[in-house]
């Protein structure tokens, strides 16, 4: 494990280049493998939580043989905390949709989206605004990719990437089995690739910079900057982009209030992580991270907070598979228990084996992530959950 | 029921009938009548050859989709951790005396739904909430009653 000193950059927000869609414009005059491989070797990975290599997904889709492929960005911000690709989409707009265009050449896709959830439907005219400058240079580049807004329609859920395709392909957003991956079964069971709004605006920065320029900034594990979402007990609350690999005790000395308690990393599907790990907790590093911190000071009660995150699980599992339908009302029913003294305190460790269980039974990442935050609390705050 | 048909053919013309259609569709009716009637699913089913339960199943996934007729203004409060630290409560106790219902009640007239949701993305600027399409950011209970005062007024 290695850490570096917290440091500010600025590459995601940076200026834009002097034309529109230049970094678009000079990634065409390359071959499309170069591109890609420029996407591989950046070492960016992607920004929605999940963390998979961009450069690779990029590069099993463009493998893909097929009639039409679909490029997805996935602006459906759900994850409590994190406001950051709305941020992105308000004053960077075009390095967002430049990097949907740069996908598409690279992997031939001549159709994408922007899924936008519904409560950013302020957002719409502003979008299309840039979009109508996107595609009127696009005709004029020859690029035969079109893009367009769809909106969600209110649920946590269609953030997973299989769940958004089904609520775009008209349905409810229920996750599908993976594999096959939307890479090779996407949309329409064609090949799509879907991104992260910061995964796609860091793309552009990649082809703009160069691989090796990229990845100068963070650690061998983690490269780049990454944005975070700061929001809790935080003097210094919005959106901040740091470069990748500092430690949670820097992190807590510069946005913290000076009495802050414990960290929530990467939104209520992340870890808390309690004051006595700060110093060993590397953000990101074994959990990749959306970049939604929450930060707590010692005037907080932890049994609100798990109380606060498990009502939500419990609302936002989409209920097809048991084990997270049942389990997250389980557990919330079970905190409720113990702290109302109707269940002893040792009723903990059966919640956190049911949880674990949730982990290894669940069928998407929401049922399994429950056990993040759900282990480290109960676990570091234990008396907060009993007395 | 004439004007749902034509609503429903209007936007089934505009959108198309495939299945990957029917969530544009909903949101325009959403949008032209506020909310998803019995009536004008089942013209849905009808027009687009999908079964009136494929319909309801989907709608009623969807938090934005309501099916049943509820206030004009839907008043949505963050219940998000951090909006409730930065005291949702309050702002709730606020909006249920002006308008003298609970969260999850419409008002007289309809003209007023209280409802609290999941993270608007607004965490920073805590609480939050949402009156249709315009968000507020940074409630106190005093801020509250000036802008509900203003819808009351029925500035907009």
């Amino acid at each position: 494990m290695s850490n570096i000193k917290l440091r500010k950059v600025d590459v995601i927000f940076s200026p834009y280049s002097v034309a529109p869609y230049e970094i678009l414009k000079n990634a065409m005059k390359r071959s499309k493998d170069e591109v890609v491989q420029e996407l591989i070797d950046s070492g960016l990975r992607g920004r929605g939580g999940a963390g998979f290599p961009t450069g690779l997904k990029w590069k099993f889709a463009k493998q893909q043989e097929s009639d039409q492929k679909y490029v997805i960005c996935n602006a459906d911000e759900g994850e409590p905390g994190t406001f950051k690709d709305r941020k992105l989409l308000v004053e960077v707009p075009r390095k967002v949709i430049s990097g949907m265009a740069i996908c598409a050449w690279a992997v031939g896709a001549s159709k994408g989206y922007i899924y936008l959830r519904r409560e950013y439907r302020y957002l719409v005219s502003h979008i299309e605004e840039e979009l109508e400058l996107y595609h009127k240079f696009a005709k004029e580049a020859g690029l035969d990719f079109k893009i367009e807004i769809f909106m969600g329609a209110g649920a946590y859920i269609c953030g997973e990437e299989t769940a958004l395709i089904e609520s775009m392909e008209g349905r409810r957003g229920e996750p599908r089995n993976k594999p096959p991956f939307p890479i090779k079964n996407g949309y329409l069971g064609k090949p799509t690739v879907v991104n992260n709004v910061e995964t796609f605006a860091s793309a552009t920065m990649v082809c703009r910079m160069g691989a090796d320029e990229y990845k100068k900034l963070g650690t061998d594990d983690q490269r780049g900057s990454k944005l975070f979402s700061i929001s809790g007990d935080s003097p210094k609350k919005g959106v901040h982009e740091l470069e990748l690999g500092m430690s949670l005790e820097d992190f807590a000395n510069e946005f913290g209030d000076g009495d802050t308690k414990a960290v929530q990393v990467g939104g209520v599907a992340g870890f808390c992580i309690p004051k006595k790990q700060f110093k060993t907790t590397i953000i990101g590093e074994g959990n990749t991270t959306g970049g939604s911190t929450m930060i707590f000071n010692s005037t907080r009660s932890m049994y609100n907070v798990l109380h606060n995150y498990l009502d939500f699980f419990a609302e936002e599992s989409c209920g097809q598979c048991t084990p997270c339908r049942v389990g997250t009302q389980q557990l919330l029913k079970g905190i409720e228990a113990v702290k109302s003294k109707k269940k002893p305190p040792e009723y903990l460790d059966q919640l956190v084996k049911l949880a674990e269980t949730m982990r290894l039974t669940s069928k998407c990442g929401l049922g399994q992530s429950v056990t993040n935050s759900f282990s480290s609390i109960v676990k570091n705050f234990r008396e907060e959950m009993i007395y | 029921m004439a004007e749902v048909k034509e609503l429903v053919k209007e936007l089934v013309d505009k959108y198309g009938r495939e299945r990957k259609n029917l969530l544009p569709v909903l949101q325009g009716i959403h949008l032209e009548t506020n909310y998803l009637s019995k009536e004008a699913m089942l013209e849905v089913a009808k027009q687009m050859d999908l079964s009136a339960a494929e319909i309801y199943g989907t709608a009623s996934f969807y938090s934005f989709l309501d099916t049943k007729a509820d206030g004009k203004y839907k008043i949505r409060v963050c219940k998000s951790i951090t909006c409730e630290m930065a005291g949702k409560s309050e702002i709730i106790r606020t909006l249920e005396d002006m308008l003298k219902v609970k969260v999850g009640e419409t008002t007289e007239g309809k003209r007023f739904s209280l409802l609290e949701t999941n993270c608007l993305g607004l965490c920073d600027q805590g609480p939050a909430m949402l009156i249709n399409e315009e968000f507020y950011t940074q409630l106190t209970p005093a801020k509250v009653r000036k802008i509900l005062g203003e819808y009351i007024r029925n500035k907009y």
